[in-house]
């Protein structure tokens, strides 16, 4: 006779193997199942009834005499729960749970997993069981379990279960609290504090993975780089040689690819090695014609004179994108001497260096100190570097260059006090050290 | 005309890069020389012999224009006085510096003249008296520095123009003159 419910799966212990979020929540021994129709269906005799949140599991005994596999009826084929009549027969008899079951074409359950149809479709007949408990076991409790259980219809949740109330309240709760760590599937659940620590766990160690790949291809990159940098050295070297043998004339071409490979070379960062001899490489050439034309603007808006970093900032400001080393400006403004450009570029003995206009001349600048120092007031107080600056229309620091400029001169002397830093119209000259007294200067208008 | 006590101080005093050590080498120099005669001609005429950098000397500040000569301008300008000979250092630190407005030679050849002119040729005397003296009242010699006097006597006594002898007690040194 064949089984008429569904078989259930079995660990090789004789445990049952629980579905995805199914939980056991109470278990009869000694109960036998059966099925109305017992003509076709064989009984099920004397085994542990387990009730979980989404099946009836029937397991036989080891001392079943008839080697049946283990049962289980989907509570989701339950179609009603009988409540236990209490009559006078039942006091003598072993108690009973009466359950009706929808039955699939084959009079068998109707198992709703198999995905034979919908629930309320294929299984239109129901057929009574009943289990008839014989053991020991709290029926009382199992029928409320039982009805807890099947009303709860767990088996249609999906998400998985978090802590839930850890009490056992006595429903057979159907969000999960029992089974630990471990789900049904062998795989770790994400449980409470240990889910979270275990999952961050599992996210640092995908990044370390994903880093190791990344790191394989920086390895790999690496080693080309290196036969880059081998590959540059060897043409850097060909330049060299051949400038030094320049025995036959160096004809167009030569000297054409010569400054291409300079200029490529420049390019990639790699500073040309004949920049020195030849009139500088065409890289350097192109920019300092650039920077000429640039800084004409900036020159004239800061009254002549311009610090070479105030330039170089706005040069590469302007620039945008390819900024310039402060070697290369350098270098750009040092080719102004070789070019017919109209600015040039200064170092003053302090070491400020600065670029101006050729046009511009010293002379005039002291000119123009010479009348703002003879002033009444300027007599009297002299001058600091930022009154120079408003009349010359420059920037202080620049102002104060010319005037330590005007000073080694002679022009200017200085007086150094609490007051600051100022200049006066040189008068030692006009004081006779023979004859102190003698007024040459209208020193008793001044003082 | 400013003064300091009774000393008339030139216009420039008043110049205040005056008194900043000057950076410019033709500049300074002519700063340096213009203060090497004023230190000099303050000197002569208050009978200061000594300048001690670290005090308060009324010739290094200027209240008017509220400037002082720093410590390394003082020891410049007082430097190159002992450069030239008109002053020296007392110490290794350079902190007091005597000042010659005359030279020694120049104090020997006071103190022959103040023995000629008062007839003292083949006199003794304490040189407490040569500096004290009344017949010292209304020359040079009168309250010239000690240490000053000594030199110029010993330059002397070289010259073999008088004997420096020791008396009682230091106070009592003695000269014979044999000028």
């Amino acid at each position: 006779m064949s089984n008429f419910f569904s078989k259930a799966e079995v660990t090789s212990s004789g445990r049952p193997v629980l579905l995805h979020n199914e939980v056991e929540c109470h278990l009869l021994s000694a109960v036998d199942l059966e099925p109305e129709d017992h003509r076709h269906f064989s009984l099920l005799k004397s085994g542990l009834l387990i009730l979980t949140t989404h099946r009836l599991i029937w397991l036989p005994s080891s001392s079943a005499s008839t080697p049946t596999s283990a049962s289980a009826i989907p509570l989701a084929a339950i179609s009603h729960i009988f409540s236990s009549k209490k009559s006078l027969k039942s006091v003598f008899h072993s108690p009973r749970i009466r359950f009706q079951v929808l039955v699939s074409s084959d009079g068998r359950v109707f198992d709703p997993s198999s995905g034979s149809g919908s629930s309320s479709g294929s299984g239109s007949r129901s057929v009574v069981v009943t289990a008839v408990i014989r053991g020991k076991g709290d029926c009382d409790g199992f029928l409320v379990k039982f009805w807890d259980s099947w009303r709860a219809r767990a088996w249609e949740t999906t998400k998985i279960s978090s802590s839930g109330s850890g009490s056992a309240s006595g429903s057979g709760a159907a969000t999960g609290i029992g089974g630990g760590l471990y789900s049904s599937d062998g795989s770790v659940r994400m449980v409470g504090v240990a889910g979270i620590l275990r999952k961050e766990q599992e996210m640092w160690e995908s990044t370390d993975k994903s880093l190791q790949d990344a790191f394989q291809d920086l390895n790999a990159l690496m080693s080309k780089a290196k036969e880059m940098v081998m590959l540059a050295e060897k043409m850097r070297q060909k330049l060299l040689s051949g400038t030094s043998s320049q025995t036959s004339g160096t004809n167009d071409e030569d000297m054409g690819s010569k400054e291409e490979m300079q200029d490529w070379l420049l390019s990639v960062g790699i500073i040309s090695p004949v920049t020195k001899e030849s009139a500088g490489a065409l890289y350097h050439q192109q920019l300092s014609r650039q920077l000429a034309d640039f800084v004409r603007i900036p020159l004239e808006r800061a009254g002549g004179m311009i610090n070479l970093i105030d330039a170089y900032c706005l040069f590469n400001r302007a620039r945008g994108t390819e900024l310039i080393s402060p070697d290369d400006m350098l270098q750009a403004c040092s080719l102004w001497e070789k070019f017919d450009v109209p600015v040039m570029l200064r170092k003053f003995d302090s070491g400020v260096m600065v670029i101006q206009n050729k046009s511009h001349s010293d002379e005039e600048v002291f000119a123009r100190i010479k009348s703002l120092v003879t002033k009444p007031e300027a007599l009297r107080t002299g001058i600091s570097p930022t009154d120079a600056a408003m009349t010359l229309g420059i920037a202080p620091a620049m102002a104060k260059e010319h005037l330590l400029t005007a000073e080694s001169k002679g022009l200017l002397c200085r007086d150094i006090s609490p007051d600051g830093f100022r200049f006066y119209i040189n008068l030692f000259p006009e004081i006779d050290p023979c004859n102190m007294y003698l007024v040459k200067v209208p020193w008793k208008l001044l003082f | 005309m400013q003064k300091l006590g009774d000393f008339k101080l030139p216009h420039f005093f008043n110049y205040p890069p005056y008194f900043t050590l000057q950076p410019v080498r033709e500049t300074r120099e002519k700063q340096i020389q213009l203060w090497k005669e004023l230190i000099l001609d303050y000197c002569r005429t208050q009978k200061i012999f000594i300048v001690r950098l670290e005090e308060e000397f009324p010739l290094f500040s200027n209240s008017v224009i509220e400037r002082t000569l720093s410590h390394e301008a003082r020891e410049a300008f007082l430097s190159a006085l002992v450069a030239e000979g008109r002053a020296e250092w007392l110490d290794k630190g350079r902190r007091n510096c005597l000042i010659l407005w005359h030279r020694i030679q120049e104090w020997a050849d006071i103190i022959v003249n103040f023995v000629k002119d008062n007839g003292f040729e083949d006199s003794v005397m304490t040189v407490e008296e040569i500096r004290s003296g009344i017949e010292s009242r209304g020359t040079e010699l009168h309250g010239i520095d000690r240490t000053i006097l000594m030199r110029a006597l010993k330059l002397l006594e070289q010259k073999g123009k008088l004997a420096i002898f020791k008396g009682t007690s230091t106070d009592d040194e003695g000269v014979k003159f044999s000028v």
